[in-house]
């Protein structure tokens, strides 16, 4: 049997069609039918600002501050109160406290209507974990990458403390599979008086999202910055201890404009 | 536009014309099961291909510009690194493991001797960003082919203007290692009932021995079932915990993948370190080298206590034989697949 001979170009090119349709979200036909989400992530550290280089101090005490903070938000689902789910296609976003741009998305081609529930996933899942060379947020030379023991690094803390014995430390969660699977869906709960997420053709809400640092130091695994410095370099123990523990209240919705 | 480009994409190039062959790897052998790294999902293409080919061979891929893929990957070894124990990278350095044969990548579910990669595609950023092998990092080599002289050009041709990315590197390096196919040795036609597919008896004999007391391993015409065995070669692993290591599993401790002995008679030293040098070593192994541990292979305790296979002298100058009929000579010297002139 002789395979297929579409030419890549061909193939790179269809896709690049079909994606570019997707994206096109400035120039709107006629008739829109959908409606969008703006996302505004915050990272803080408790009640401040996350910065770069600034001087914090873990729940326990321990002192740290931050040089690398980057994550990888995945399947963003949106729940009626009927129940009927809407799931964003090709949802992958990554969010790097060092790129500004990249703390403001745009969910799009939203089906109107009040949405109750968001839920979406800390990392990158099995499947495309292993499907091979990836572009956007995926691409494998994004910084989130493991090279040998491939896979998506779902979650990326570094800095430095003075309680590290290296004075540095390096926290990488990443793997899918058991016994290390690091994989963490979350359902975030509207603020408190916001009843639905109003999505709309004409009205577009925007959510703040807070991710709290302070959150994957504390839970139910309490991190000691003078006894953990680093994860392993592929899925371990010490990367589900910081994923049970950062799925346990990293993100929060602060508040949302229902759009005018 | 789309007319342009499929213009474009019919208008032969100065390689097809050259070579008017089909890409290599284009046809799934009737005696092998279904890929799983499908042609459909990264179509074989001329111009691709030959693109891969040159990345394959270029030294540029490592830090200092000595090291290609195709010093440690060797057509005439079958891309294994024939003669060495454990492979060498750049400035000399001394890697982990001996390099293995690459042959039929598209059938392997994971890659690796303890499959540490989960996907072809993706397999080049171990070598490059191993400091032991090409020490380089992926952006690093992105930013040297984007400055080199042709690649942007030839990169552009395939997926339109703009810098290579890192998909682009990774999606044309695959379609050259997936047209790595080996088929075409005697054994082959010998089953594809094909000319030129005569075995001696001493060879016949050698394949009912195989098949009695290698194939539930060295499993279907691929020679590899995939799974991760211990086949006794120590007793602990402190130096390389094999399939472990990966899955954090005490119980996969010392297991690695079960290798394809396609070629197998050019690609010595064996095993995942190297440390037997012919094929009389591995057979005198399997016969009473065999050492017990917690995660030893069932296959290779016997129901009388003893460990490995019991292979007398007949049975192993058969077995040479046989495995000799695995060398693929299309493979080995097919000039699509050796360094670009
Ligand atoms: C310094 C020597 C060296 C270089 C350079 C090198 N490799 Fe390898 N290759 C190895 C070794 C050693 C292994 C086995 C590693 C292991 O299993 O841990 C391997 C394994 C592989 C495998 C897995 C085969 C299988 O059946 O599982 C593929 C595919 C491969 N290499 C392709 C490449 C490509 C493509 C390049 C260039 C980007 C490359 N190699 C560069 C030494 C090298
Ligand atoms: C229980 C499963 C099993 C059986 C049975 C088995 N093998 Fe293997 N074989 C393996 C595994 C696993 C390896 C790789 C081990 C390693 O490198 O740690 C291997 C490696 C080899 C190698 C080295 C290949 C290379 O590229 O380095 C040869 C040759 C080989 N086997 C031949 C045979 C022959 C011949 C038989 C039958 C007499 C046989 N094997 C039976 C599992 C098996």
């Amino acid at each position: 049997m002789l395979f297929r001979t579409l030419p890549a170009a061909l193939a790179t090119l269809l896709l690049g069609a079909i994606s570019l349709t997707a994206c096109d979200d400035d120039d709107q036909p006629a008739t829109v039918t959908t409606g969008k989400l703006n996302f505004e992530l915050e990272n803080v550290v408790g009640a401040q600002s996350l910065a770069f280089g600034t001087p914090y101090a873990t729940l326990a005490g321990d002192p740290f501050s931050v040089t690398k903070f980057s994550y990888i938000l995945s399947n963003f689902k949106l729940t009626k109160a009927d129940g009927s789910v809407w799931a964003e296609p090709e949802s992958y976003h990554l969010i790097k406290q060092s790129d500004a741009g990249s703390r403001n998305f745009t969910i799009a081609d939203i089906p109107p209507g009040d949405y109750t529930g968001l839920t979406f996933t800390i990392g990158v899942d099995a499947a495309r974990n292993t499907a091979g060379a990836q572009t956007g947020a995926l691409a494998q030379d994004n910084d989130m990458y493991w090279d040998w023991n491939s896979g998506y690094i779902f979650l990326k803390l570094e800095g430095t403390s003075t309680q590290s014995r290296t004075g540095v430390f390096t926290y990488h969660v990443g793997g899918f599979k058991d016994p290390y699977n690091s994989l963490r869906t979350v359902a975030l709960p509207l603020p408190a008086g916001v009843t639905a997420l109003q999505v709309s053709t004409t009205k577009t809400p925007e959510l703040h999202l807070k991710a709290d640092v302070q959150r994957l130091f504390a839970g139910r695994y309490p991190v000691r910055l003078a006894q953990m410095i680093t994860t392993g370099h592929g899925a371990d123990s010490s990367a589900v201890k910081l994923a049970i523990n950062y799925a346990a209240g990293m993100f929060r919705i602060d508040h949302v404009h229902n759009g005018d | 536009m789309l007319a342009g480009l499929l213009m474009a994409g019919c208008h032969p190039d100065a390689d097809v014309l050259t070579s008017p062959e089909a890409v290599p790897g284009s046809v799934v052998p009737a005696n092998f099961p279904p890929p799983a790294y499908g042609p459909e999902q990264n179509p074989p293409d001329r111009a691709s291909f030959e693109l891969g080919r040159s990345l394959f061979y270029d030294p540029l891929l490592s830090r200092d510009s000595t090291v290609s893929c195709g010093t440690c990957h060797r057509q005439a070894d079958a891309f294994a690194d024939a003669g060495r124990r454990l492979s060498v990278g750049v400035q000399g350095r001394l890697g982990a493991r001996n390099a293995p044969p690459l042959q039929n990548l598209r059938w392997r579910r994971t890659l690796m001797w303890d499959g540490a990669v989960s996907h072809i595609e993706v397999l080049p950023l171990a070598p490059l960003s191993n400091a032991q092998e090409m020490g380089e990092t992926l952006p690093h080599v992105l930013a040297k082919l984007n400055r080199h002289p042709s690649y942007p050009a030839r990169f552009a041709r395939l997926y339109g203007p703009g810098p290579i990315t890192s998909y682009q590197l990774l999606r044309t390096l695959a379609q050259f290692t997936a047209a790595l196919t080996s088929a075409d040795s005697r054994y082959d036609h010998y089953v594809r009932h094909e000319a030129g597919g005569t075995l001696s008896s001493a060879e016949l004999r050698g394949l009912t021995t195989f098949r009695a007391q290698c194939a539930s391993c060295h499993a279907t015409d691929l020679f590899t079932d995939e799974t991760y065995r211990n086949n006794g070669l120590d007793g602990r692993f402190p130096q390389d915990s094999g399939r472990a290591h990966i899955t954090g599993r005490a119980a996969e401790r010392g297991l690695f993948k079960v290798p394809s002995l396609r070629n197998v008679a050019l690609t010595a030293p064996y095993m995942h370190d190297g440390r037997l040098q012919t094929l009389a070593e591995v057979l005198d192994h399997y016969d009473h080298g065999v050492v017990a541990s917690a995660t030893l292979d069932p296959l290779l305790r016997r129901p009388d206590g003893h460990l490995g296979l019991a292979l007398d002298a007949r049975q192993r100058t058969d077995l040479l034989a046989f495995l000799q009929t695995l060398t693929d000579d299309s493979f080995l010297h097919n000039p699509q697949l050796a360094p670009p002139r």
